[in-house]
């Protein structure tokens, strides 16, 4: 019986989808069996980051509705044999075309198969988000050093923790740009951690070859040099139980400096 | 034969006294007795201009319980005697539910948890917050408002109108204060001050004024639990 995770966050473009798709691939690559829910109704997104867009026969929705089976409508990855799966969101409907009860009974079904059921949840504390939390039993809040952001994880947090079957969420900070934060331009990660007052399983730098990445259809997490890379596998790995500890933000700020003082130097 | 009636009964007093008339009712008559008895003393009394002023009265009923209407009752009966009022009325007892009510308004009540954004945290008493009020987050307090962790988000203390109420925090750095009707927001600009044990009270200027938590024993003494129970 595995356990069915949902990543969530509030407000909208922090990186939720892409952290669905990493995480569920490093976990594939750990040697877990995954089957990614995106429940985006409307808007779904998670099958582009994954290049799995023109698979789709079945979604979410048809399941449901009883139109097809759940075997029929997940859809393998094929760089993962037998690993990673998909259960891709409609675009044709709305969220009302589901309810928390379904979602519920859907993702029981699917814990029975699978070790880790990773539930992509829409922005919003809305029906979407109802539906994308019922059938969860842990919780992961994503968010930005961004005051706006940073706010909107506190509401989901509050509203998550009111959830009597979902675990205590545990806190993701993307796109931490280090030289912004050492200006004092950036809220640091120890400010959001104190405020949201929640375990941290990892920060992610802002890194570009992230967006060229999920533009490719290829998880970041394929390319094993990239920081956010290393990031998205070291939370797999906490996911999984290992205690990794968090990389020093310092010493990325050291080697950016001394980075710095070479460009100086050679002037 | 008057003489020896009023000497058995007795069962309603009336004292001077420098605040005014007090009016004692025995506690261990029937009510009906006790009723009968004002009327006769009270009412029927003669000698009494019908013109003379107001006077009001204080009202004792010792170990005795008046529901509210009972009260009107008594209230009603003196005010026939043409020159008495009833000011106030005093009684030893009170039923459960008032008890429950006058505690639910007086205690302190302890919360740990964070109040985060979007949640509101509403008691009765007085709000003991072991935790954090995040931006967006509000409490809400008929009485005065501790917090032992930082305030960010909205506190109103004595939200029934009691502008006695304090609000107390670790941490002061509200979006807005409001103590009774007043209200007050933090300055726009931000600073990165201390802010730490601070206190907000209602000043003389009808003002809501942030300080140290200090000056609270000068400015607020009643605070102080074991006085201001009875």
């Amino acid at each position: 019986m595995g356990e069915a995770i949902v990543i969530t966050s509030g407000k909208g473009g922090v990186g939720k989808t892409t952290t669905t798709a990493n995480l569920g691939t490093a976990l594939a690559i750990l040697g877990k069996r995954v089957c990614l829910v995106d429940t985006d109704i409307g808007l779904r997104n998670l099958d582009v980051v994954l290049g799995l867009e023109n698979r789709i026969i079945y979604d979410l929705v048809d399941v449901v509705e009883g139109r097809c089976t759940v075997q029929k409508a997940l859809i393998k990855d094929k760089r993962f044999d037998n690993h990673l799966y998909l259960l891709p969101a409609a675009q044709t409907s709305d969220k009302s075309a589901v309810n928390p009860a379904q979602m519920k009974q859907l993702i029981e079904e699917l814990k029975q198969e699978y070790d880790y059921v990773l539930i992509d949840c829409p922005a919003g504390i809305e029906q979407g988000y109802r539906n994308a939390v019922a059938g969860a039993d842990e919780a992961i809040v994503v968010t930005t050093p961004e005051v706006s952001a940073v706010r909107d994880a506190d509401r989901i947090i509050g509203l998550l923790e009111a959830e009597e079957h979902v675990k205590p969420p545990r806190l993701i900070i993307n796109r931490i740009r280090s030289h912004m934060v050492k200006n004092g331009d950036m809220l640091d990660v120890d400010e959001i951690v104190t405020h949201l007052s929640i375990e941290l399983l990892g920060i992610i730098a802002d890194d570009e070859n992230v967006i060229k990445a999920s533009n490719r259809g290829e998880p970041i997490v394929l390319d094993p040099n990239s920081k956010a890379s290393i990031a998205f596998r070291n939370i797999a790995r906490r996911i999984l139980g290992e205690s990794v500890p968090l990389p020093p933000l310092e010493e990325e700020e050291k080697g950016l400096f001394s980075k710095i003082r070479k460009i100086f130097s050679l002037k | 034969m008057n003489v020896v009636a009023k000497q058995k009964q007795q069962y309603v007093t009336i004292k001077g006294t420098k605040d005014g008339l007090t009016l004692h009712l025995d506690d261990r008559c029937s009510y009906d007795d006790l009723l009968k008895e004002i009327e006769e003393r009270l009412v029927k009394q003669a000698g009494v201009a019908p013109d003379s002023p107001l006077v009001s009265v204080h009202l004792n009923i010792g170990n005795r319980y008046l529901t509210p209407a009972q009260e009107e009752e008594v209230r009603a009966l003196i005010r026939r005697s043409k020159n008495l009022v009833v000011d106030s009325i005093e009684s030893n007892v009170m039923s459960k539910a008032e008890a429950r009510e006058w505690m639910r308004k007086t205690e302190i009540v302890p919360v740990s948890r964070i109040v985060r954004s979007g949640q509101v945290l509403h008691v009765e008493g007085d709000l003991l917050l072991i935790g954090d009020v995040n931006p967006g987050g509000t409490v809400i307090a008929g009485g005065n408002i501790f917090i032992l962790g930082a305030l960010r988000g909205i506190a109103h203390a004595g939200y029934a109108g009691n502008k006695q109420a304090i609000i107390a925090a670790s941490v002061m750095k509200p979006m807005q204060l409001r103590i009774g009707d007043v209200m007050n927001r933090a300055p726009d600009s931000k600073t990165d001050e201390g802010n730490e044990m601070e206190c907000a009270y209602i000043d003389e200027h009808n003002q809501i004024v942030v300080d140290r938590l200090q000056l609270l024993m000068h400015l607020r003494p009643n605070l102080t639990r074991l006085e201001r129970r009875m």
